[in-house]
């Protein structure tokens, strides 16, 4: 049941969500298993790209961007029903991802990163000069989600649900032909060719899946918070995600959970460090890199099988 | 008709022709045979055949359609497989895994399906992973059927890959050096594996350095020589060949 990554981890992780309201103290402590969730969610999509696919975004955090400002400007500018506003943010990314994805990805490593960075840097700028629309960069209020849904107790179980499904449907993609044909490749990229893979329309395919998923978190935490600021799209944010997927573990669904814990919680911990809260963090970062390069989670999975 | 046929193809890098005014037909059902000294353009060739590089000139047709330029993709989808002289392994997935990627285009490749896990989609999918697993054992591999891929020796990597290859069930495979880097045993047991692969009805054309390996087992030969053809026959006709002689001992 272990070796399943549909059964047992996944259980464990609904036990957690389901009782961990038991031992959370007050709605601060909601609030940072809320971000946890969803910035878990946006870390398994990127995963996809990064850790199975072999390639590299420097920029999702504009789709995560355009998706918040999608559900914000839809809902509070022409009353759209919040699922609506979400729908269509989310289809617009996947076209703009669509469009992006095949000049940019046929770029290899610094390359690649540099587009998708350029990439990222663009939407920001839109985001914040285009005032009218978008507030600037003061940011924009964003309206409930609806009349039930506030606060962050009832969020709690919103964010747990998503990141659920996440992982289920991460975990059955990896282990389908599409997810083979993905990690071959990263592995290969000739050899994926030969045995007949387009490898451009599935990384063109990967990139737009991981692109939604960004939208879709976005489009929640919009909603979730009620006010959003083009930081939400910037570079260190893009940055943020895939410390994530890099910290908990490449090519690992749960270790892109595990990445996006630590990654929400460490600077609230570090809080004590006043001023030097950032250098304590890059230096935790750093050296679990030199002590664990694959990252935490298949770093533990191959310590534990040895012992 | 002649399953693969190569007119007037030419490569040139720079300013280096690497393949010039090649042309040959492959029979159906055949064992052909590619040799010729390091650097006579036999793995050029093989790259142009099966799509990663495009011929500066000339025609390649497979199975009567002009497959000039097409991308390795499209090739496979007609029926077209191939071996890499220096293994082209996803080392990132277990040994079968591997296996069953070259089988990708039997199974569905739908989006939806695969998200949610249908059990269809799964059963195909098993039923993929019981023939990869009856094909690596038909290679020699069997073995290795629950083994990741970095763990494998260099020559049980060189059957995965024709494993790979054969899991996509292909009318014509093609074979660079797969006795390259193995010892007199493994030469000769991959000699019978592609006699076997043969019998079951694929055509094969194998680029060889290992002039026994080739003798004993090809219809036809056709010796590369700086990028031309030097020779072409059946073993006895080129092994008598006096510009064979010449090429492969040595001029007097």
């Amino acid at each position: 049941m272990w070796g399943d990554p549909r059964k047992g981890p996944l259980l464990l992780v609904a036990m957690i969500v389901a009782a961990l309201p038991l031992v959370l103290p007050n709605t601060f402590y909601f609030d940072v298993a809320i971000r946890i969730y969803l910035n878990a969610v946006v870390a398994v999509g990127l995963n996809l790209l990064i850790g199975y696919a072999g390639q590299i975004s420097l920029g999702h955090a504009a789709f995560l961007g355009i998706g918040a400002y999608a559900s914000a400007i839809l809902t509070s500018r022409y009353g759209w029903p919040p699922v609506a506003a979400m729908l269509v943010g989310a289809l617009g990314v996947a076209v703009l991802a669509f469009v992006v994805a095949r000049p940019i990805l046929r770029l290899k490593g610094h390359y690649l990163a540099m587009a998708t960075l350029g990439m990222g840097i663009i939407v920001y700028i839109v985001l914040v000069t285009e005032s009218a629309w978008t507030g600037g960069p003061d940011g924009m209020a964003v309206p409930a989600f609806g009349a039930e849904l506030v606060g962050e107790r009832r969020w709690y179980w919103v964010a747990g649900a998503c990141l659920l499904a996440t992982i289920w449907i991460a975990c059955n993609l990896v282990d389908s032909p599409i997810g083979r044909a993905l990690q071959a490749l990263h592995g290969s990229e000739i050899a994926a060719q030969v045995a007949g893979i387009d490898t451009a329309r599935y990384k063109v395919k990967v990139f737009v899946i991981s692109a939604v998923f960004a939208s879709l978190t976005g489009s929640l935490l919009a909603h979730y918070v009620g006010f959003i600021t083009p930081q939400l799209s910037g570079f260190f944010h893009s940055i943020e995600l895939v410390t994530m997927v890099v910290v908990g573990g490449m090519a690992s669904t749960y270790g892109a959970v595990v990445g996006a814990a630590i990654l929400t919680v460490l600077p609230q911990l570090l809080s004590t460090f006043e001023g030097y809260e950032l250098v304590v963090f890059g230096l935790i970062l750093m050296l679990s890199m030199i002590f664990m390069p694959k990252g935490l989670v298949p770093n533990l999975a191959g310590w534990l099988r040895r012992s | 008709m002649a399953l693969l046929e190569v007119r007037d193809l030419d490569m040139v890098f720079g300013g280096v022709h690497a393949v010039q005014g090649l042309s040959f037909e492959v029979a159906p059902g055949t064992v052909y045979s590619v040799i010729g000294p390091n650097g006579a353009g036999k793995t050029t060739l093989f790259n142009m055949v099966s799509g990663i590089y495009k011929p500066t000139r000339g025609r390649i047709f497979f199975d009567g359609e002009d497959i000039t330029g097409k991308p390795p993709h499209a090739l496979a989808r007609r029926g077209l497989s191939r071996t890499f002289q220096n293994l082209q392994v996803c080392m990132n997935l277990g040994a079968i895994e591997n296996v069953m990627v070259g089988a990708h285009l039997k199974l569905s490749q739908r989006l939806l399906p695969a998200m949610l896990h249908a059990p269809w989609l799964a059963k195909a999918d098993d039923a993929c992973r019981e023939e990869a697993a009856r094909l690596m054992h038909f290679v020699g591999v069997g073995r290795y059927v629950h083994a990741h891929a970095s763990s494998l020796p260099y020559g049980a990597l060189k059957r995965m890959e024709i494993a790979r290859a054969l899991a996509a069930g292909p009318k014509l495979l093609l074979l660079d050096e797969p006795a390259a880097g193995l010892n007199n045993t493994e030469t000769r047991e991959i000699d019978t594996l592609i006699q076997k692969i043969a019998a079951s009805g694929v055509t094969v054309v194998l680029v060889e350095h290992d002039m026994k390996l080739v003798m004993g087992i090809s219809e036809r030969i056709l010796v590369l020589d700086y990028g031309k053809k030097l020779a072409e026959g059946s073993a006895a006709e080129v092994r008598s060949n006096p510009d064979v002689i010449v090429a492969y001992l040595g001029g007097a």
